[in-house]
């Protein structure tokens, strides 16, 4: 455009003109670089911390003036962490856990998105909002009603106890956001498909599934990560470290002494980095599956 | 992109293989309390072949410490070595780690007339709330609670009946710098608040030129269990009485408000402006890192101050913290004791485990392998027990003790608690504790009909 | 099966409301494929609830078996309302939710745009942004009040060193900034959600339309008013109502930095100590209720917000 005619009519100074369109760009892009730097900064400095905390021996954890790296870092944490047969042991609870509830989730979530976003009825919105009255109880008030009703089954310290009570959590926003990702589909979406003979379940399992890809990787991921983090149901609902998930796990590090009071924080932050790792890989590795798989032309015309 | 993609997952794999086969190879590092040179076996049961001829194939459920660590590692010996003489199988369950988690599992359990616990470990302030649920233990045991501490038992017996035989024992101390009361010409560590006052004042003002982070004097000040605790020994230390006596609440006298201002004026000047939300290790992680003068905390904090790499190493003792001009020391109770089950379906059986874990031969296991204060004065006076826990030596170990109000304010004592930590929040954080006091007290009453 | 010629003889894609056979079968259809999802959220949760709107007419205690436990009515509601605990602490969560929403909002529509877009540093964003929502609550909480901590937290020591306060200051003891320290832990730790949600939705809008815009001549911000933005829509209103919900019954961070703190009590931490605390769970469970009916009104806002714009 206009610059380039410039740059023709100039030539001594071609370098410095073929920049300078950009540089002004650049220039403003400089608060949009600042804010972005400071945003990554929060979002990323107290896991920082957390690594810091994590290779820092016990004694210099706390020391001032606070060092933002280690004098002398340790591999000692992730030793006692990692070798720890509870720990072992709760990793293993809660990837069952976390996983069996974001299958199922993902499962009853889809179908259920499939009504409640492609078919109009009545009765529909009263079903949403069912959905939704589960999440709008604080989780205590409904703690000692639910051991009940797992003492009654016979559920008490075992696994399914927490997988149906986290399902409670899971649920209700996995089929919000897939009902939303439903709708926002074409309306005639499932004309095509029906013209050719195929049953309703066809096509939600060849047409319309596969549209909401980005949904449904979200929405589990989501539902992992909630089942992972819970506290509360497995801590109530388990007594033995047998069944202890990773999140009480962590909480009941005692430092060796006799005592409940002493934190062993360089333990506890080994065990945090060691939970999160996984779960970060995991989402590097689904989330370049969805970019990819919708820049391959999923999206329909 | 795609080739990309599988380097990063083959390196992250590659790493996570060598940490694993890192750890593995250095073999397995539990957290364990005992130092080789303290460890001890567990105590042989006495009376076993009696018991075995009794009680043979008896199975019980002991909801012992917390999961992981020494505490566990102990309940676990313990329970081995019961099992090994007698025959009566114990299964130990750990209690979950915070302290309202743990009461509120007891609470279910007992509510629900469960018999899934025979013997549990409680909260010296529990008790009290328990008392229907649990075992008259005055006539089997109660000649062996002769052998411990008073204020203890005395606090465990409710309506007549000793529902609860104390296990472990905590009470408040002060920790000081001796080396910094050196530096500031100090002979001898504070005996009254007011000399904590000044000397705290001294030796931070003069600190503070090299160190910006160091405060005078740190505690438990954050709104919860640990302030009533602390607010005990302030109030009781200056003749201000017991929060609650003979059943009344107390809290609102002159020498309570006057105490309690006093430390109100020191928040944000001789103790740091966030001390009214700090916990034990708030106050704790200052102290042992060099940057604190005073600390009240309870005897754990002892062995972290002496673990290797403590910046504190030999420069710090311990004594009885400070009293009213015209009083003495004190020291809030805190600790474990344990009782048994109403619902249980092996009574007796439990009560012979009790005995055996809070015999004198097992307080002094218990004393030398986790360091835990014996509730058996004889135990406490014991050599190798005052070895391992320098803070027992006779000036400190014969304090007196004060209970909570938990024996009057039975099933309400979190309730009652609540109303005693929450008032005194508000004076630390800056309200005369003349116009709140009264408040306090006529909440109190009012639960304690 | 009928719907496939039923469907292709209608000429408009979606039959009138008329109870035809087709509506019927599809509704029968519709209310089968919602009842396992249904059925296994209610019944692990309804009774419950069911038990806590009965407790609440009661005075029932958390220590039961003791006394036997009354009928009292409306008696709790009625405390309840003269309550100024309760009050303070609605207030100080309604508070909290609005501060937490918000900014998680704008920067979770920052973070998401950023890691749809081309620019440069958006691999190590879409790693990173995740982290804050993968560390279990209870340690994050705990992590966070040590670095607020005024003798040895960082971020006292790093605000003193780059100048952005004079001297250590007591975040969470100090009633002016108490709020601001837990509000800041939260939105660290939900933004992902927020940003997750909204990248979602933006990775499903058509790129051609950006083109077709970006042909006519339109500017990136009107692209995003334009484009973006009515696109989102769904996607923003789920996650407003998610994150509002959860910001009213935010219970961790406030318990772990306060404990028991009379001035700063979310309603959650107030029905909590209520219930096991106190032990008076008649007095808990209709605050439990109250708390719904709140949470319930801020529901029904959004939703007929959204119906609104539906149609």
């Amino acid at each position: 455009m206009s610059s380039a005619a410039e740059a023709t009519t100039r030539a001594p100074s071609v370098a410095r003109v073929r920049v300078r369109k950009p540089l002004r760009k650049r220039l403003m892009r400089i608060p949009f670089y600042l804010l972005i730097a400071a945003i990554f900064i929060y979002t990323v400095f107290p896991f920082y911390w957390a690594i810091r905390s994590s290779i820092t021996p016990e004694s210099d954890l706390f020391t001032t003036p606070l060092r933002y790296f280690p004098a002398h870092p340790t591999l000692s944490h992730f030793r006692e962490v990692l070798s720890s047969g509870e720990f072992q042991r709760a990793l293993i609870n809660s990837t069952i856990v976390a996983g069996a509830v974001t299958l199922i989730s993902l499962a009853l979530g889809s179908v259920a998105s499939y009504a409640l976003g492609r078919f109009r009825f009545r009765g529909r919105a009263f079903a949403m909002y069912l959905m939704l009255s589960m999440t709008i109880f604080p989780q205590i008030a409904i703690l000692g009603a639910l051991f009940t009703l797992i003492n009654k089954f016979g559920l008490y310290n075992t696994l399914p106890a927490l997988i149906f009570s986290d399902l409670i959590l899971t649920l209700p926003f996995t089929v919000w956001v897939l009902t939303s990702f439903m709708a926002a589909l074409p309306k005639d979406l499932e004309e095509a498909a029906y013209v050719d003979g195929a049953s309703p379940l066809q096509v939600f399992y060849k047409v319309l599934l596969p549209l909401i890809a980005p949904g449904l990787v979200t929405t589990g991921l989501l539902a992992f990560i909630t089942a992972w983090n819970e506290y509360l149901y497995a801590l109530s609902f388990t007594q033995d470290p047998e069944h202890h998930t990773i999140t009480v796990a962590i909480t009941t590090f005692t430092s060796g002494k006799g005592n409940t009071f002493e934190l062993p924080w360089g333990q506890i932050m080994a065990a945090t980095v060691v939970v999160t790792v996984p779960l970060i890989v995991l989402t590097l590795i689904l989330q370049r599956r969805i970019l990819a798989g919708l820049t391959a032309g999923a999206v329909k015309g | 992109m795609k080739h990309r993609r599988w380097l990063v997952l083959a390196v992250l794999v590659g790493v996570t293989a060598l940490l694993a086969s890192l750890v593995a190879s250095v073999g397995n590092a539990r957290p364990t309390a005992t130092k080789a040179s303290n460890a001890i076996a567990a105590p042989p049961v006495p009376n076993a072949a009696k018991l075995r001829k009794k009680f043979k194939g008896v199975k019980l459920t002991f909801v012992g410490d917390n999961a992981v660590g020494g505490s566990h590692v102990r309940d676990l010996a313990l329970a081995k070595r019961f099992t090994k003489d007698t025959g009566i199988q114990v299964k130990v369950l750990p209690h979950p780690e915070k302290s309202d988690e743990s009461y509120s599992q007891l609470a279910r359990n007992f509510s629900s007339k469960s018999s899934a616990f025979d013997v549990v470990m409680m909260d010296v302030v529990w008790p009290g709330a328990f008392a229907p649920y649990l075992v008259n233990l005055k006539k089997p045991l109660g000649k062996a609670a002769k052998l411990h501490a008073k204020g203890i038992i005395q606090n465990s017996t409710i309506g007549g009946r000793l529902i609860a035989m104390p296990w472990f024992s905590d009470f408040g101390i002060l920790y000081y710098r001796t080396d910094l009361l050196k530096k500031y010409g100090y002979k001898s560590p504070p005996k009254t608040w007011t000399q904590l006052g000044t000397m705290a004042k001294k030796i931070q003002a003069g600190e503070r030129d090299s160190n910006p982070n160091f405060a005078g004097y740190v505690y438990q000040g954050n709104s919860y269990e640990g302030l009533t605790c602390n607010t005990l020994e302030w109030v009781a230390s200056v003749g201000g009485g017991h929060l609650v006596d003979n059943g009344k609440a107390s809290i609102n006298n002159s020498k309570a408000a006057a105490i309690l201002n006093l430390q109100r004026s020191w928040v944000g000047t001789i103790a740091p402006r966030g001390v009214t939300s700090y916990t034990e290790e708030e106050a704790r992680i200052p102290f042992t890192n060099g940057n604190a003068a005073f600390m009240r905390n309870w005897p754990y904090a002892y062995s972290s101050g002496v673990a290797a790499g403590s910046k504190i190493k030999g420069k710090f003792s311990v004594t009885v913290l400070p009293h009213g001009p015209s009083s003495s020391s004190v020291g809030t109770i805190g600790g474990w004791e344990l009782g048994v089950s109403k619902f249980s379906k092996h009574k007796p059986a439990a009560i012979e485990l009790v005995r055996y874990l809070t015999s004198p031969a097992v307080q002094r296991f218990d004393a030398i392998t986790n360091t835990n204060v014996p509730t058996i004065p004889a135990v406490a006076k014991n050599k190798a027990v005052v070895r391992t826990n320098p803070y027992l030596k006779p000036s400190i170990a014969t304090v007196a003790r004060v209970a909570r109000p938990s024996k009057f304010l039975k099933g309400h004592y979190n309730e009652g608690s609540k109303i005693i930590y929450q008032g005194v929040s508000q004076i630390l954080n800056g309200q005369d504790a003349k116009k709140v006091l009264p408040s306090i007290q006529s909440r109190l009453n009012r639960i304690l009909r | 099966m009928s719907p496939s010629t039923e469907a292709s003889t209608a000429a408009r894609p979606r039959p009138r409301r008329r109870r035809s056979a087709l509506q019927r079968k599809q509704t029968r259809l519709a209310w089968l494929m919602l009842l396992p999802a249904l059925a296994a959220v209610g019944f692990v949760a309804f009774y419950p609830l069911g038990q806590t709107i009965y407790y609440s007419f009661t005075d029932q205690q958390f220590l039961a078996g003791i006394e036997p436990t009354k009928w009292v009515g409306l008696e709790n509601y009625k405390d309840l309302i003269h309550d100024t605990l309760f009050r303070d602490s609605v207030v100080l969560t309604i508070k909290f939710t609005a501060i937490t929403v918000g900014f998680e909002f704008v920067l979770g529509m920052i973070i998401a745009l950023v890691v749809n877009s081309g620019f440069k540093g958006r691999g190590v964003m879409r790693a990173m942004m995740l982290v804050p929502w993968a560390i279990p609550t209870v340690v994050a909480a705990q992590m966070w009040k040590w670095m607020y901590n005024d003798i040895y937290g960082v971020v006292n020591d790093a605000g003193v060193r780059l100048h952005l306060i004079s001297h250590n200051v007591a975040w969470i003891s100090q009633p002016n900034t108490a709020l601001a320290s837990a509000a800041a832990v939260d939105i660290w730790k939900t933004t992902p959600f927020v940003a997750l949600l909204l990248l979602a939705g933006l990775q499903v809008i058509p790129t051609e339309l950006y083109e077709a815009a970006r042909v006519d001549g339109a500017s990136a911000w009107r692209q995003f008013w334009r484009i973006t933005l009515p696109l989102l829509r769904p996607a923003i209103l789920v996650a407003l109502i998610f994150r509002t919900l959860d910001a009213l019954r935010v219970f961790d961070v406030f318990y772990v930095f306060f404990g028991n703190r009379p001035d700063t009590q979310t309603m959650a931490i107030f029905a909590q100590d209520a219930i096991v605390g106190t032990g008076d769970v008649g007095y808990g469970s209709a605050a439990c209720v109250a708390i719904f009916l709140i949470i319930g009104v801020f529901t029904v806002i959004y939703v007929t917000f959204m119906r609104v714009e539906q149609q």
